[in-house]
């Protein structure tokens, strides 16, 4: 019988021969993935109480991203209480203060094709860039993961987002993925996993696809999904994952295989979007909002701040400057990505152009770190969520796009059309 | 059975409107004092312990930080009724101890009547009308679960931990 891949990844999960879409499993966990955020702190004092212990440490990833660096006591005993926990249950891959979760997993080659993974955080739909099964779940599910090393879910119905087409230039997988959030109903996609396909999702380099699979989240699917093929490969064996085109290979779903339905969209037609607040269902092309006032523009997140994400922004930037009265904050979302940046040059083009650098990890995109927002400021920003009162004071709006746009309204000091600076 | 009077909120009342990510840092009582204020800053007063919150679809929709549905539970929700909701948020809302029930006509349930909630049976009354409205009901053996408090406090009595 023909299957998609999420029904494979979760049929050999579940030790079934096949699943089909409604069916509730309980499968098996590959990598359980926690920040310090939802993690330790949440946990700890859970697995106490029952009295149990991790099942398997070698399977739990925990990265602190979201309270670093510390800005205040009570974030300082949140990391600490984040380092005590992970020696004491004897977890081995503990990334401290090295960048974003979501990032940080595939740069250690630790996302592989046909995982079956749970992440303490809801853009872990990310891994399924990798072709993995990756899904976001709260700190008592994760505690359940933790005792058992299990997880029951309804399989999910698979909708296809097939992109035909190319990308023109100034034009980013944040603009695909925003015009989706406009398209589509989340209600429509409860439960469902959002596969995307065709010759526009296969032309993206890694870093992009998972742009589109981090904000499937922002689609209301459960996870999302892109079939793994040579870019996989080779993203895979850069990063040590051994046998990488075998794995590529033996995760495939069938072509033949029924999935709810198929959304067909041109990539070459598709201009910049922009969200406007508070949500970014509230996406529409750049060109309805072009003059809007800009105090703050931001270049971070899991979503927009990967070595791609501040190439782009600095194609944009390149000789230009960043306008008066405007400022321009950049988090790049790994200190290996600050590393990369730093070799070919793009943090200097950053920062020639007035760009002022934070610190790697979650920061102002959930509210926590430095860069939050006045009263009635605005601000444009590469993240994923411009929810109301989300980066700082409930009065302040945010808007959401891609690197290009981001950069190009730092330098308008207002919403401003990127490939008319390219 | 729950009974208790109706707080009303649109579509979308994501994770940030429930636990503001500037507080999440704090003790889990000091956020709960923030919970929707963004949205109604007089919710924490007004709320008493039993009332029941009221939204659209995708409530919950966001982040997966479980304190969105535990701010709602220590202001005293009984219960939560929406179009529709998020899926992390409706997972970690029963795991807690919070019926979250799936009500196609929950957009025309007005704010402040006593409203009474059969959750197993899958049904919310308007008290003062009788006015029925039909929810997905939610299967005993996980009403057993959020009655005892969650799944934690569940898997504690189920391993005679419970102290």
């Amino acid at each position: 019988m023909s299957a998609t891949l999420t029904e494979k990844i979760l049929a050999r999960a579940a030790g079934a021969a096949t699943v089909l879409p409604g069916e509730i499993v309980t499968v098996g966990v590959d990598l359980a993935m926690m920040h310090d955020s939802g993690g330790p702190r949440r946990v700890k004092p859970m697995l106490e109480r029952l009295g149990a212990k991790v099942w398997n440490p070698d399977k739990v990833v925990v990265v602190s991203d979201h309270y670093v660096p510390a800005i205040d006591a009570e974030s300082a005993e949140i990391l600490d209480l984040t380092r005590k926990w992970v020696k004491s249950a004897g977890i081995a891959r503990f990334f401290d203060m090295r960048g974003i979760c979501h990032v940080v997993l595939p740069e250690n080659g630790l996302i592989h094709p046909g995982m079956m993974a749970v992440g303490g955080d809801s853009h872990s739909p990310t891994g399924g860039a990798f072709g993995a099964f990756m899904v976001g779940i709260g700190a008592t599910e994760m505690l359940g993961v933790l005792v058992t090393g299990e997880i029951w879910l309804k399989v999910p119905a698979t909708r296809r987002f097939h992109w035909d087409g190319r990308l023109q230039p100034g034009v980013s997988a944040k603009d695909m993925i925003l015009r989706l959030c406009a398209e589509v109903d989340p209600d429509d996609m409860n439960y469902r996993v959002a596969e995307l396909a065709g010759p526009a999702i296969t032309a993206l380099g890694m870093p992009e696809r998972m742009t589109l699979c981090n904000m499937t989240a922002e689609l209301g699917a459960k996870t999302g999904l892109i079939e793994p093929d040579a870019t996989t490969a080779e993203w895979l064996a850069r990063t040590g994952v051994p046998e990488a085109h075998a794995l590529v290979a033996a995760w495939q779903g069938d072509r033949d295989a029924p999935v709810e339905a198929v959304h067909r969209y041109d990539a070459s037609a598709l201009g910049p979007q922009v969200a406007a607040p508070h949500n970014p269902a509230n996406s529409g092309d750049i060109g309805r909002h072009l003059g809007q006032r800009v105090d703050q523009a931001y270049i971070g997140a899991c979503t927009g701040a990967k070595l791609d994400d501040l190439q782009m922004a600095a194609r944009v930037l390149k000789g230009r400057k960043v306008a008066p009265g405007t400022r321009l904050l950049i988090a790049p979302a790994t200190t290996r990505t600050t590393e990369q940046a730093i070799k070919d040059g793009t943090l200097a083009t950053l920062t020639e152009a007035g760009a002022i650098l934070l610190p790697s990890g979650c920061g102002a995109c959930a509210g926590l770190g430095a860069g939050l927002l006045a009263d009635g400021e605005v601000c444009i920003a590469s993240t994923a969520r411009n929810f109301k009162g989300r980066m700082g004071s409930g009065t302040a709006a945010v808007w959401l796009g891609s690197p290009y746009s981001v950069a190009a309204a730092a330098v308008a000091g207002q919403i401003a059309d990127p490939r008319e600076m390219l | 059975m729950i009974a208790g009077l109706t707080h009303v909120y649109g579509d979308r009342i994501d994770t940030d409107l429930l636990a503001p990510g500037a507080y999440m840092k704090k003790p889990i009582a000091e956020l709960a004092r923030h919970c929707l204020e963004a949205v109604d800053p007089k919710f924490v007063t007004r709320v008493k312990p039993g009332d029941i919150v009221v939204g659209g679809s995708q409530f919950g929709a966001g982040s997966s930080r479980e304190q969105a549905a535990y701010a709602l539970l220590l202001n005293g929700v009984a219960c939560v009724l929406a179009v529709s909701f998020a899926r992390i948020f409706y997972r970690n809302a029963l795991n807690l101890g919070l019926p979250a029930l799936t009500c196609p006509t929950a957009r025309e349930i007005a704010p402040g009547i006593e409203l009474s909630v059969d959750p197993v049976a899958g049904v919310a009354i308007e008290v003062a009308t009788g006015r029925r409205h039909d929810c997905e009901p939610i299967p005993p053996h996980l009403m057993a679960m959020i009655g005892a408090g969650g799944l934690l406090p569940y898997l504690e009595q189920r391993s005679g931990r419970t102290p």
